[in-house]
């Protein structure tokens, strides 16, 4: 065998381990000799799936995430039903119990859990049956169909997510189902004891029956299982006994090799053994400290192994906190964090038992530590996000209970409950994706996590408010075992790094230029893609006004040629009416513009100003040449760049207006136009609080008062309206401007590149923005200076450039042949 | 073959694309960050978007309307989205482009 093939052996042929050799297969262009030996005897299947087998929604084959031709594909030697028996470390020789020994180089031990068979009397009784593999759902399935058999008794020891998982299932293949818990109340590692009553309360009406706080003495039964004793000396029959009291990591042959092992097999943030030619992934390893059980730590694993594998050396895998779901159809339930408060922490509750609806958050220093749901958990994922972020939430207290939902929710009707949603039901407004599409996408294309299913469907991939129903979805049709992953993400898949580490590096390194960027930072394609190239030039821009070169390149059409591309492949543009206020002359000069290039559409714009719609790109420029000599500046209503300034008439001619709305509006916009933004950005000024100008829809609002100017930030219309927060109140014009400027320029500092102000204000928290805007005076000084300086180099009309021949190449044809 | 001289090859900005109009319509020219020169029908596979406005990164281009990616070499979607902007042969030489305007192919 040539010297430069690696050879790789795996132990265990389940979801983690080849779920690496999958990453692996991915990202690595070289040769491997890989070898899986299995103890099972099946292909690797999807384990969380055994649920919706057992209860009759799912046949095994469904259930196969590689069948045997995909090991065939891809020259991998699979060995199933063989026990590997030892490690000789030495050697570097893996053997098997029928005599194989197989070489490695690299080693990945993935022998994930065993169930934890309780120590009872009678515990290895015919009948007496563990929940982990396909064979004891089969088994128990051969059990519960049985014709002749006159017994349909099964009692299942253990009250916690696998346990009532396969309580369900039994128990709708018709058998009379008990389960025995030893804690005082269901699923405790993920409920409180107010929740895991609401569960056993629907449980019950299931006609399951519950025997909690009760510690088993023995199993019964002669040459078979018959019934059950409690501690207590009563006795309960039973024809079937499902252990499922919980998992422990396989870690016998690990130790036996000499490995350290602790609970489990103990590795490194690369996945690393103490060995360090082994690696190890899946429910077999302990990291930091922590096992895991759930499905999406384990992928976040196998991709950190993979990439060690293939000697790239780049990634680290930092622990995961996750989230669960229990999924017994018509059960809602959602737990993350830590939800049993401590001495600090602070405890909000809303329980409405006529619902059956509850809610818990935990909060320490007003941040999210852990949250219980029952009966509405589609605010789940929110709160999860916000765990994850360490958002502060002290400006949400009074509402955070009531969810996301009550912040309106356009297109969708305020859906709460996923699992009741017909399959016609739109998910995704933005690409026409329904319920139905996504689940269809997830069991025939076997998806595991929000990215797939976004590459796959497109749901959630453009605006993203509708990612928490998406997550409901997989959560749904995957079952309990859904998590989702909790660990940095980075802004596109050519890159490790997240936008903070991007922003960082052009600070601290001094990166100027797109090529320079992508290199420090190891982006692994040539020259990145459509998401990151927009995303970094304009980091680079935002933080070097002046000095950076706009990279045309990476601009999205409309911001490169500076209009705003139609379905039609026609462009429409908009000229800057500053304020909203114009004249019959500047009405006479649209007009006839408008006439001179045959317009079709003119329209009204909800920013008050004025659209030429269908012009062919060819006739830009001119177009431009001849509003610029009458006396016109681009609109910017293509751009991530600030759009509009619209005001109400205010005190010139309002009888209600307090101040003159329109003279601040159109100062504003002479102050911000031109300027460049995470997303686009939207301001108005009202006259008084009727607010006629929409103020607390817009990313910054000021609202006219006698006595001065309410500042409100971070609303907007759109998909999902969110109202303004009040930010401050401040009694000059000047003020407005310094404000406005200094917000601006924290957003344009801080926020993620197509984060609205909406998203970033909830990221972040708005105890934030008023620290930096409101409280730090000086701080507010430096951004409105920064924020100037920045619009020293942003208020050249790109009209006027364009119109006067600058990049003459975007807007004609390289030929044209007959 | 009826390769016709359609201009030069710093005619199309690197990582950008210009339109060559035909009698069958057009045909969007793009030109690689390496320098590499591919031909593909104007439109996208999916709802008909003018390719050649899209962002070009490594050998694909990102469709404007609806970021479908369609890689350039042999004019096909990315999975998993499916679909085919049909391929036209093109060559450069010493800076000169020539297009091959019969009808496109599709293949890998």
């Amino acid at each position: 065998m040539a010297k430069n093939i690696m050879r790789l052996v795996v132990i265990g042929n389940g979801m983690a381990g080849i779920r690496t050799l999958e990453e692996l297969l991915k990202m690595s262009h070289e040769e491997f000799d890989i070898t899986v030996f299995g103890a099972e005897q099946q292909p690797n299947y999807n384990r969380i799936l055994l649920s919706p087998v057992l209860s009759g929604e799912m046949s095994f084959q469904d259930t196969v995430l590689n069948d045997w031709s995909w090991y065939k594909e891809n020259n991998i030697t699979l060995h199933t039903g063989k026990l590997v028996t030892k490690i000789d470390r030495q050697r570097c020789v893996v053997e098997t119990d029928d005599g194989l020994s197989v070489s490695y180089d690299r080693l990945l031990i993935a022998t994930g859990s065993n169930p934890i068979v309780l120590p009872v009397p009678g515990a290895s009784l015919p009948g007496v049956i563990a929940y982990r593999s396909i064979d004891d759902v089969e088994k128990m399935l051969a059990l519960a169909q049985d014709k002749n058999k006159t017994g349909k008794r099964a009692v299942v020891m253990g009250g916690g997510l696998l346990g009532l998982e396969a309580a369900n299932g039994l128990s709708l293949q018709g058998m009379e189902v008990s389960v025995v818990h030893l804690c005082e109340w269901l699923m405790e590692r993920q409920l409180d004891k107010a929740g895991g009553d609401l569960l056993k309360k629907a449980l019950e009406k299931r006609g399951l029956k519950f025997y909690l706080a009760r510690q088993t003495e023995s199993i019964l039964g002669e040459d078979k299982v018959t019934g059950l004793r409690f501690k207590d000396g009563e006795e309960i029959a039973a024809d079937l006994v499902v252990m499922a009291v919980g998992i422990r990591p396989n870690i016998v042959l690990a130790k036996s090799a000499g490995i350290h092992c602790e609970r489990g097999i103990v590795v490194n943030d690369t996945m690393q053994t103490y060995d360090p030619k082994i690696y190890s992934v899946g429910e077999c390893v302990q990291h930091r400290g922590q096992t895991y059980g759930l499905v999406a730590p384990l992928f976040e694993q196998a991709k950190v192994a993979a990439n060690h594998l293939a000697e790239y050396g780049r990634m680290r895998y930092e622990g995961s906190s996750v989230s669960t779901k229990l999924k017994v159809t018509g059960i809602d339930l959602f737990s993350a964090g830590d939800f049993n408060p401590g001495p600090e922490d602070e405890e909000l509750l809303l329980q409405d038992a006529a619902r059956g609806v509850y809610k818990k958050l935990v909060l320490r220093d007003n941040k999210i530590r852990g949250a219980v749901m029952y009966g509405d958990t589609v605010d789940g994922p929110w709160y999860f996000q916000m765990l994850r972020d360490g958002t502060d939430v002290s400006e949400m207290r009074e509402h955070i209970l009531f969810g996301q939902s009550h912040l309106g929710d356009a297109g969708r009707g305020g859906a709460a409950s996923v699992a009741n949603m017909a399959d016609t039901a739109e998910i995704c407004g933005c690409n026409g994706v329904c319920k139905g599409a996504i689940v269809k996408a997830i069991v025939d294309k076997k998806l595991f996590t929000l990215e797939e299913v976004r590459a796959h469907t497109k749901a959630s991939s453009s605006c993203g408010s509708c990612t928490g129903l998406v997550e409901s979805i997989l959560a749904n049709t995957l079952g309990g075992d859904y998590s989702t992953k909790t660990s940095k993400k980075s802004i596109c898949a050519c890159t490790d790094a997240t936008h903070e580490e991007i922003r960082e590096a052009i600070i601290q390194r001094s990166l100027k230029t797109l090529p320079e960027l992508m290199q420090a930072l190891n982006w692994k394609t040539s020259d990145g893609c459509a998401k990151c190239r927009p995303a970094l030039n304009y980091y680079l821009l935002s933080a070097l006004p002046g000095k950076y070169d706009d990279d045309s390149r990476s601009r999205f059409i409309n911001e490169r040629v500076h209009a705003n591309i139609q379905k039609d492949g026609t462009y429409s543009v908009i000229p800057r009416i500053w304020g909203g206020v114009t004249s019959p002359s500047e009405l006479r000069s649209i007009a006839d513009i408008a006439d001179k290039y045959q317009v079709p559409t003119v329209k009204i714009t909800g920013g008050q100003r004025i659209d030429l719609l269908g012009v062919t790109k060819e006739n830009l420029p001119k177009m431009w040449g001849d509003l610029v000599a009458a006396g016109f500046v681009s609109g910017h209503a293509y751009g991530k760049s600030l759009r509009t300034v619209k005001t109400c008439v205010g005190s010139e001619w309002c009888r209600f207006g307090t101040q003159d709305s329109t003279g601040l509006g159109i100062k504003v916009e002479k102050m911000t136009w031109g300027s460049w933004t995470p997303h686009k950005f939207k301001i108005a000024v009202s006259g008084c609080p009727r607010n006629c100008a929409e103020a607390t829809i817009k990313d910054f609002g000021v609202v006219c008062v006698d006595s001065g100017y309410e500042i409100h930030v971070g609303g907007n219309g759109g998909i999902k309206v969110r109202v303004t927060d009040f930010l401050c109140k401040v009694s000059t014009e000047e003020e407005v401007m310094e404000y406005c400027g200094a917000f601006m320029q924290v957003y344009r500092e801080e926020a993620h590149y197509l984060d609205r102000t909406a998203p970033w204000i909830e990221r972040v928290g708005l105890a934030y923005v008023k620290q930096r805007v409101v409280e730090d005076a000086a701080g507010r000084a430096e951004l409105y200076a920064r924020f100037l300086e920045s619009q020293r180099y942003s208020q050249d009309d790109p009209w006027k450039e364009r119109a006067e021949g600058k990049d003459a190449h975007e807007y004609a044809a390289l030929a044209t042949i007959e | 073959m009826n390769w016709i001289q359609i201009g030069k090859l710093n005619d199309i900005p690197r990582q950008g694309s210009r339109v060559v109009n035909t009698a069958t319509g057009e045909i969007a020219l793009f030109r690689s960050v390496d320098d590499q020169v591919f031909a593909l029908n104007n439109r996208c596979p999916h709802k008909g978007g003018p390719l050649s406005e899209g962002i070009v990164h490594g050998k694909r281009v990102t469709c404007p309307l609806h970021s479908w990616q369609i890689d350039l070499e042999t004019g096909t979607a990315v999975a998993p989205d499916a679909g085919c902007a049909h391929r036209h042969e093109v060559r450069v030489a010493h800076g000169v482009l020539f297009l091959n305007v019969e009808a496109g192919v599709c293949k890998a």
